[in-house]
């Protein structure tokens, strides 16, 4: 936002209260009202205002305070966001980033536990990134809000707590490109967002036993970054694909089949994947707790593949 | 386009108030004015054909200046207008278009009567009937009916179709297919003027139809409260495809829906009317922010080329209103009252208008398709390491 006038944001709270996740804490004293607007909650009109706004060369940042909430502008972001660009003959490009938490949090009930990835994934002219780390949010938020096209920035509930240590000068992430977490020779696992941690826990008891894990942050959900999986599993023959996501039509599914149609000769097991459960996520912790993938499910899915 | 070009260059003079005697207006022979203010033409008042109606404003005066190119001008612009539109209802008949056509003939003052107030600057925005405020914004006719027909020459590349013309140097900005959904968009281009500080405006038009989308009580709710210069104008033609308003609209008072947004009830048939309102409107959104304007208008087609437009109205409205309120006609009396060209005159210019739509049909019917090619060109923006084919990605490429 210093380095660029056009830069603004917009959403539920993210001004005089900081946001809700304190992303935002304290732009909107130094940058203003008009460069840091609180909205009403009309989350429809609000990302519309994002993208016409986008259309004429400003670069908004919407916020939806939990992803969830965006499906009420999904026709905005669908058929204005996405396809304007397509339709108008290349006059139009929008620049705009949509950004928010989402995923299983604790105990937040099912309407506030949602993984919208799985449905903007199909949107064309949408890009989608997910942030794990401190370090690669503050990359990929910065190549998000300089692409020219639209990007849908997945957060996490449950990751804005972390610290990390992170360099001093700029620096910008590719939005396309995945990030090699632990090299490996038995098994490609690939992973995104908050599953990456229970990845690399599982990874512990995996060494533990004597497996050596590849394990890929995919950060980019559309396009997959096929190069750096491809060169993965040409060396391990064997994937394992880890995912917030719901088992029917997730990012799991697409990437599955990515997968088969550009590398079956380099597999020697069938791709697996582990996802959430196609169901609402419960209230009750235990029950939460059953329907996303947990370190131990991952541990034993790497010894079947590398049976 | 010579005469489009008219409306941007055109300054708006304000000439003397009364009406010119008929011994001074032009000579009967020939097409030119009597000397008066240079290129412009003499200048009178036109009153409009009924007085606006207010709502939490001061309805403008009904006397409208204006000059003899201005009123030749609209007398051509909706001339081309209605043209078009009708060479566009043969060639969907003649399946050279397909899918969705929505047809704007008998709304062309509105079209016209509000480029007339404005400058290029201003932003329009509009949904699925936007031919005409195409042409208005600078479109030219090949453009539109090589999209129209899906060809290379037209203005979105033959991707867009009927409900997705754009032009960017000319302020327009579409062109959306799902009701309503623009409205959100026009108050975005207004935050964005208000943002950049351009002392320009917004028009953001629906139908009645969208008037009872939530997303426009939404938008409109952000407009006032950011004190945006949105201008939400509401082409009441009565019938949202085939219901009518008042089976679809407890209250089909359109301009006093905003509650605490002023509004304004225009004569949508009468481009006088339209230019005041409009004026007025750009005058008030610039220092008070947003204002309803409720256009009462009238569409001679259905819905779209698939609705025949008589299942729910009927045959004695639509020719009455014809008879009554046509724009054209309308344009017509007051040019032959006040004398600036005869009737013969008239005939001859709507035959040149004829043989000009005709022209460009023929032209754009010799673009070709577009290239397969260009299914995949447009979907991200160049050069941002990204090629397009599903979700796959083959190549590494960092491009920031």
């Amino acid at each position: 936002m210093d380095r660029d006038p056009t830069v603004c944001v917009m959403g539920e709270d993210v001004g005089h209260y900081g946001g809700s996740y304190k992303v935002t804490k304290g732009l909107a004293t130094k940058y203003g009202d008009l460069r840091v607007l609180d909205t009403p909650i009309a989350e429809n009109s609000f990302t519309g205002m994002g993208i016409g706004a986008a259309m004429t060369g400003l670069r908004p940042i919407v916020e939806g305070m939990n992803m969830g909430f965006l499906l009420l502008a999904y026709n905005q972001i669908s058929n204005n966001c996405g396809m304007l660009h397509y339709t108008s003959g290349g006059q139009f490009k929008i620049p705009i980033v949509i950004r928010g938490p989402g995923g299983v949090g604790r105990q937040l009930g099912a309407e506030h536990s949602q993984r919208l990835e799985s449905y903007f994934q199909s949107i064309p002219g949408l890009q989608m990134v997910a942030c794990s780390t401190p370090y690669n949010a503050k990359g990929l938020m910065k190549a998000a809000i300089r692409s020219d096209n639209p990007v849908v920035l997945f957060e996490h509930v449950l990751l804005y707590n972390l610290k990390e240590r992170i360099p001093d000068e700029e620096y910008v992430l590719c939005l396309e490109e995945a990030e090699m977490v632990r090299p490996g020779e038995h098994v490609t696992i690939l992973t995104y967002s908050r599953m990456r941690y229970h990845v690399m826990q599982a990874a512990k008891t995996l060494v533990n036993k004597g497996y050596d894990p590849e394990v890929i942050d995919i950060r980019s959900l559309k396009p997959f970054d096929l190069y750096t999986i491809g060169n993965s599993i040409k060396k391990t023959h064997r994937v394992l694909i880890v995912e917030e996501c719901m088992r029917t039509g997730g990012i799991g599914a697409s990437l599955r089949a990515a997968i088969i149609d550009n590398f079956w000769d380099y597999l020697d097991a069938p791709v697996m994947c582990l996802s959430s459960q196609d169901v609402p996520t419960p209230y009750a912790g235990t029950l939460e707790e059953w329907t996303v993938v947990q370190p131990a499910q991952i541990v034993t899915a790497v010894e079947q593949i590398c049976k | 386009m010579a005469m489009l070009s008219r409306l941007a260059s055109r300054s708006s003079h304000l000439g003397r108030t009364l009406l010119l005697p008929r011994s001074l207006c032009c000579s009967t022979g020939g097409r030119h004015f009597a000397s008066s203010a240079g290129d412009e033409g003499p200048t009178f008042t036109v009153e409009t054909s009924v007085p606006f109606v207010g709502h939490r404003c001061e309805p403008p005066s009904r006397e409208v200046e204006t000059t003899a190119k201005e009123l030749m001008g609209f007398f051509r612009d909706m001339s081309l207008m209605r043209r078009m539109e009708i060479a566009a209802d043969a060639l969907y008949k003649a399946k050279l278009i397909r899918g969705f056509c929505h047809l704007y003939d008998g709304q062309e003052a509105v079209a016209v009567g509000m480029e007339a107030a404005i400058t290029r600057k201003d932003a329009i925005i509009t949904a699925y009937r936007d031919h005409c405020i195409f042409l208005s914004r600078g479109g030219n006719l090949v453009e539109t009916f090589a999209e129209l027909m899906g060809r290379r020459a037209g203005c979105s590349n033959g991707k867009g179709g009927s409900m997705h013309f754009y032009k960017k140097e000319g302020g327009f900005f579409g062109g959306h297919g799902i009701v309503g959904a623009q409205v959100p968009l026009g108050c975005g281009l207004a935050f964005a003027q208000k943002y950049l500080r351009e002392e320009t405006v917004t028009f953001a038009m629906y139908g009645d139809g969208a008037a009872n989308q939530g997303q426009l009580f939404e938008a409109l709710n952000i407009s006032a409260l950011w004190d945006l210069p949105a201008i939400l104008i509401c082409e009441n033609n009565h019938y949202g495809m085939g219901t009518a308003e008042w089976r679809a609209a407890k209250s089909p008072a359109y301009y006093k829906r905003g509650d605490y947004v002023p509004g304004l009830k225009v004569d949508g048939m009468d481009a006088f009317a339209v230019k005041q309102a409009c004026k007025f409107a750009k005058e008030h959104a610039l220092k008070n922010g947003p204002i309803i304007l409720e256009m009462d208008t009238y569409r001679y087609h259905g819905h779209s080329m698939s609705d025949p437009g008589s299942t729910y109205r009927t045959r004695d409205e639509i020719s009455n209103v014809r008879q009554e309120r046509d724009p054209i006609e309308r344009v017509r009396k007051l040019i032959l009252l006040h004398d600036l060209v005869s009737a013969a005159e008239l005939k001859d210019i709507e035959k040149e208008i004829r043989k000009e739509v005709d022209n460009a049909i023929a032209e754009a019917k010799e673009s070709p398709l577009p290239d397969p090619s260009e299914l995949f060109t447009d979907i991200f923006v160049k050069g941002c390491g990204t090629e397009v084919y599903g979700v796959e990605r083959k190549e590494n490429k960092i491009l920031i």
